[in-house]
């Protein structure tokens, strides 16, 4: 088993041996592990604020509001689900607020978030997360294809509430070809997105006093917490997730 | 040496290739072979855990002793990727974001194990890391090549977003081979890759089964001398 030259002496063969070489292992690679985790942490924090920094602004334009997002944020329980709002603002004013919501897609969740203004106009919308089938339903990514921003300007009126479908049920919406599943869950998705607005709208849009919250990269426990009681997850970027693992 | 060193490219590379010969790792070879440019992060991915385990291993073989050699190993290789995972998380980000969900595979990547039972536990340092940069290499172009005949079959393309994952210079390798294509669903999904591979696999035997017969006709005693050492 051992190569040339190596020798083997006696001691080796004890199972003191063999606990202290397996333990000391362990204590080396854990200690590495943490290190490794100490080194990284705040950056990777400021990597996940970053991102959904960059997930914000792109439904709501950083032009448009003086505040940061992700330290105006406001929680409200919505269908028995707490929803972490953020709240843009130019001078104290409410101007829009973002939200994320998840609906069922054809492989899995896929996690939407919205850009509404002050009248119920969606300003912008992104699929921050999904598992749906490449080169099918992925389309809804924005790098992937246009059909995501067909949702700019629009609201509940606007197509009727009875047009929020896919053309293939009768709506406004295109579908694509092989992936209806996908398109359809993401529209319901928006419409509830716009119903919860509608509905939480007076709270939303309230004048707030500014508040100082802490940066994202403090974990301290002052920080919204989300559904299940955790801290609300910045990582959510387009990411796809295979079925396949393990 | 020099030879010995020819013979390791040789093996990772083409006569022991991990997926075409060896037929390890599999498993995350299905699971990220849907286009080329996943295939490639992968790759290349695993070959820098595969450098990383391979040389760690080979250093420290005069200690680990054979009876508990398994348990260090799994050790060594899932703090290895659990480093990696970290450090792409806090610096390489974008690709992160890509590749994020696959790195954890690594640990599942029986090939590593592999590499450091059958290899590196019993040769020097300079060898094993040679060793694990080229089977890591073959681990990458049988992903490539599953991942790209799986692409242009299912969706016309090849190495479709690889400038989102490796940074704007890689746009110019993004190619449409088959334009206005309205994709093969079975090549992206799951059952595409089985077939693929069965294919893949068939065509590599097709071609040493020839180089075979022609190093027979060519060079009957180099040959000769060849089955001796196997024989060894």
């Amino acid at each position: 088993m051992y190569g040339k030259g190596v020798a083997n002496p006696s001691f080796r063969q004890r199972t003191a041996y063999h606990a202290m070489l397996l333990g000391g292992m362990a204590m080396i690679t854990s200690a590495l592990i943490v290190i490794g985790n100490k080194q990284t942490f705040a950056d990777i924090e400021l990597r996940r604020a970053e991102d959904m920094k960059r997930s914000l602004s792109q439904v709501i334009h950083p032009d448009m509001h003086t505040n940061d997002l992700l330290h105006d944020t406001m929680q409200l329980t919505t269908n028995h689900e707490n929803k972490i709002f953020y709240i843009a603002k130019s001078n104290d004013k409410v101007i829009a607020v973002a939200f994320e919501m998840t609906a069922t897609g054809y492989a899995g969740p896929i996690t939407v978030m919205l850009g509404v203004n002050r009248n119920g106009e969606l300003l912008g919308t992104r699929v921050l997360s999904h598992s749906e089938t490449p080169g099918l339903g992925d389309k809804i990514e924005a790098e992937k294809n246009p059909w995501i921003f067909g949702f700019n300007g629009l609201s509940l009126s606007n197509p009727a509430e009875s047009q929020w479908k896919v053309k293939k049920d009768g709506g406004y919406f295109d579908q694509f070809t092989g992936a209806t599943i996908t398109p359809r869950a993401v529209i319901k998705a928006i419409k509830s997105g716009l119903e919860i607005f509608k509905s939480n709208q007076a709270v939303l849009l309230a004048e707030t006093k500014p508040q100082n919250h802490p940066s994202p990269v403090d974990t301290g426990n002052h920080k919204p917490t989300s559904i299940d009681g955790t801290k609300p997850d910045y990582s959510k970027s387009v990411t796809k997730k295979d079925k396949s693992s393990g | 040496m020099a030879n010995q060193y020819k013979q390791i490219v040789r093996e990772g590379i083409w006569d022991n290739n991990v997926v075409f010969s060896q037929m390890l790792a599999l498993c995350p070879l299905l699971a990220v072979t849907g286009t080329a440019t996943n295939g490639l992060g992968m790759g290349l991915a695993t070959t820098a855990v595969l450098i990383a385990s391979n040389f760690i291993v080979s250093v420290s073989r005069g200690m680990i002793t054979p009876e508990v050699r398994i348990p260090v190993f799994v050790l060594l290789i899932a703090s290895i990727v659990t480093l990696v995972d970290m450090f792409m998380n806090a610096y390489l980000h974008e690709l992160y974001k890509v590749l994020g969900l696959f790195i954890p595979l690594i640990v599942t990547n029986c090939a590593i194990l592999g590499r450091a039972e059958s290899f590196a536990f019993r040769q020097p340092m300079p060898a094993s890391v040679l060793d694990g940069l080229m089977m890591g290499l073959g681990f990458t172009l049988a992903l490539v090549v599953l991942g790209g005949t799986r692409e242009v079959l299912g969706s016309g393309t090849l190495f479709a977003n690889a400038s989102l994952m490796f940074g704007e210079i890689f746009s110019v390798i993004e190619l449409t081979i088959i334009p206005h294509y309205s994709g093969f669903l079975l090549m992206i999904l799951p059952p595409g890759a089985f077939i693929a591979l069965g294919f893949i696999l068939a065509g590599k035997r097709v071609i040493d089964s020839r180089t075979a017969k022609q190093n027979t006709k060519e060079l009957p005693i180099l040959n000769n001398e060849m089955a001796l050492d196997s024989a060894k």
